[in-house]
């Protein structure tokens, strides 16, 4: 075990995986010369040389269809987006090309893809650079979509990614590429993409959270744990496909959740667990699912009102009191 | 990695490193006197060439004759089997292009070389050796179609012939094969793409974006727009600013030519040239000026251009003009030429047979091909 930052643990996952495997190369803007917009790719020009390592123009519909089409073609493609805002200029790449040509073509392709950046809101950046993507990809069946909270998931997922045959949507954060956490410095250290980790267990609420949410359910459950109250918090890991079966497990023994989710809240992935949730145990529940999202409005400036549109601490512990029938 | 290969690359990472090229300064300076800007493109007239200059034998050109003709009688039948309603969903007809997919398919190695294009892809499929069986099966939405049924008239793909689709997003696909080209250069296999689009392609950001990286990054792949005039019911002139399209690989520093896709030969001449271009990492753009007979679908009559226009291109028809060079040159005879007919028509005769035997997909086939992972979770 190692202490990492986010990014070095991404890093080490991308490098690990390029030593292990010459397919596997990296592209995107300013992935190379300039070392990464937020470091994560720091040095890996130095190490691969410009063959491995390749800066692009900024033609993100171009770069990211190029890696698909390399993708067809035995290559193993990891394309950075400098953040996933960015991505929504190579959608139809992304949800046409990467997603069904596997499909359209009866099996005759894969496409061993990653797509990984920054995502979600990061500050006072407004509304096109603070889009919360995980639901948007999440609805295209033929991508996978992983969302770590951690470095040391980080690393051990995208690892996975890298090596899986399918498309994969990595989403970082920009404001978790600093934060540093143990990681496991294994070169076979794997995290199986699908499968939630119970982070915390707990009796009273079990709380869902991924990626930046995960750290408010940690400190909500740190707050309940207080008053006397005991949260389960799963960190789901991979959205998609989900492991709504831990979730399930969870809400057998807790009969209640709450949901944190930092995207906007129509069709959001808050709102898929919380169907599936239904579905899956509503005999078990005592209280409605209560979810706890960002503002159903675009991403603002200033700074009173970004904090105010994203999820909350507060908002969420207000929620856990609420599923337990306890102000 | 072998130790070589990388000392290799970092020495032109160095290079690289010194942020202008071969490390000089680079300063943006404003000339005092007009720029003059020259730029030659080649061009390949129909009724230039000759079989003996392309090297073709007697039975070179037979194939060649019954490869377009395979095409157009596949697509006839294709229509009559659309008025039946056995064939749903678009269907594109190439008729009137064959020359093109043709004199394409003659002029790489097929299952070494890739090819991609879009949604107007049975010409292409049937150019590169795929049966007529498997792709009428297609049509049909059988299991025994080239996509086993998940693709249609728009999606033929054939992955033992490098040929990666039929593609329904117009240009989407242009990067796509960037990609590939990519992928041949990264592994030195040889290999170059074709990445045919039409004229309606140039009005997306895409095609733009792929020239560019392409030349960027001397990728082994030509660019051939099918300028058939029309994108649907638009005529080229009322679409772009700019209708001389070759002229676009100016832009991005790359060799362009301007081809008559109404003659097997001038294709197979420009396309033998920029094929071996590439290989070189020479990427390049062809606009091959060719006109599809039929409606943009099939539910397209036609109607924003004259019959006139119609039946003056269709006396340039490809597999006519290849006949009468035969006939011209003593190199068949009609009775031999009707015999490939007849031949030709037995053969998709048959694969509408074949394709109404072929069962159609079952039902737990909607959950296969979507993701390579066998037990992947769907939800219910």
């Amino acid at each position: 075990m190692a202490i990492m930052q986010f990014r070095e643990a991404i890093r080490a996952a991308m490098i690990e995986e390029m030593e292990r495997d010459e397919r596997v190369f990296l592209i995107g803007e300013e992935v190379g010369q300039y070392d990464g917009a937020y470091k994560v790719s720091e040095g890996m020009l130095k190490r691969f040389g410009p063959k491995r390592v390749i800066d692009t123009p900024i033609s993100e519909a171009g770069f990211a269809g190029l890696g698909i089409g390399a993708a067809l073609n035995g290559l193993r493609p990891i394309v950075e987006f400098m953040t996933f805002n960015f991505s929504f200029v190579a959608f139809d790449q992304l949800v046409n090309n990467a997603a069904k040509i596997r499909y359209m073509s009866g099996g005759q392709f894969k496409i061993p893809i990653v797509f990984r950046g920054p995502n979600g809101a990061a500050g006072q950046l407004a509304a096109t650079h603070s889009t919360s993507t995980e639901s948007v990809y999440s609805y295209f069946p033929g991508l996978k979509v992983v969302a770590p909270s951690n470095p040391d998931d980080a690393k051990g997922l995208l690892k996975s990614a890298i090596r899986d045959d399918d498309p994969v949507i990595f989403l970082e954060s920009e404001l978790m590429y600093s934060m540093r956490g143990e990681v496991n410095e294994d070169p076979e250290y794997l995290i199986p993409l699908g499968k939630a980790r119970i982070a915390r267990e707990g009796e009273d609420v079990t709380i869902v959270a991924h990626s930046k949410s995960y750290w408010i359910a940690l400190e909500v459950a740190d707050r309940l744990a207080e008053e006397g109250y005991s949260a389960e918090v799963i960190d789901p890991r991979t959205i998609r496909p989900f492991d709504f079966d831990t979730v399930v497990q969870s809400i057998k023994k807790t009969n209640r959740c709450v949901i944190i989710d930092e995207s906007n809240p129509f069709a959001s992935v808050s709102s898929e667990v919380a169907f599936q949730v239904q579905q899956r145990a509503f005999d078990y529940l005592d209280a409605p699912v209560l979810r706890v999202t960002a503002k159903d409005t675009p991403a603002p400036y200033a700074k009173n009102l970004i904090e105010y549109y994203m999820p909350s601490a507060d908002a969420a512990y207000e929620a856990c009191k609420k599923v337990m029938y306890v102000d | 990695m072998a130790s070589k290969t990388r000392k290799k690359q970092q020495a032109t990472q160095v290079d690289q490193a010194a942020g202008q090229p071969n490390g000089q300064v680079v300063q943006l300076q404003v000339p005092s006197k007009p720029i003059h800007f020259e730029q030659t493109f080649e061009t390949y007239p129909a009724g230039a060439y000759t079989h003996e200059e392309l090297g073709l034998s007697r039975e070179d050109l037979l194939a060649i004759y019954r490869n377009m003709l395979l095409q157009r009688r596949f697509e006839e039948r294709a229509a009559q089997m659309y008025g039946k309603q056995k064939i749903a969903g678009f269907l594109h007809l190439y008729i009137g292009e064959e020359a093109v997919s043709t004199g394409a398919a003659w002029s790489i190695k097929i299952g070494h070389d890739s090819v991609i294009t879009a949604y107007r892809d049975h010409g292409i499929a049937l150019a590169l050796g795929m049966t007529a069986n498997e792709c009428m099966a297609e049509l049909f939405g059988k299991i025994d179609g080239c996509s086993r049924g998940k693709g249609g008239s728009m999606h033929f793909f054939k992955a033992e012939k490098k040929f990666f689709g039929g593609h329904g997003i117009v240009g989407g696909h242009v990067p796509l094969g960037v990609g590939i080209a990519f992928a041949h250069k990264y592994k030195e296999d040889g290999g170059v793409c074709l990445t045919f689009f039409g004229d309606g392609a140039m009005g997306q950001g895409t095609v733009h974006e792929s020239m560019n990286l392409a030349a960027l990054y001397k990728l082994p792949v030509v660019f051939i727009i099918e300028n058939n005039q029309y994108a649907m019911g638009t005529a080229v002139w009322r679409a772009f600013a700019n209708t001389e399209f070759y002229r676009y690989a100016a832009n991005y520093n790359m060799p362009g030519a301007l081809v008559d896709g109404m003659d097997v030969f001038s294709v197979m001449k420009a396309l033998r040239k920029y094929v071996a271009l590439a290989r070189e990492y020479q990427p390049s753009v062809l606009e091959v000026r060719t006109y599809r007979y039929r409606g943009h679908s099939m539910s397209d009559p036609a109607k924003y251009r004259t019959k006139e226009e119609l039946e003056a291109k269709k006396k340039e028809d490809p597999i006519i003009r290849l006949k009468s060079y035969m006939l011209q040159h003593g190199l068949s005879t009609n009775e031999e030429l009707d015999a490939i007919d007849a031949d030709v028509k037995k053969e998709v005769q048959a694969s509408v047979e074949f394709a109404e035997k072929s069962p159609l997909p079952p039902l737990e086939s909607i959950y296969e091909d979507v993701y390579a992972q066998p037990d992947y979770p769907f939800l219910a």
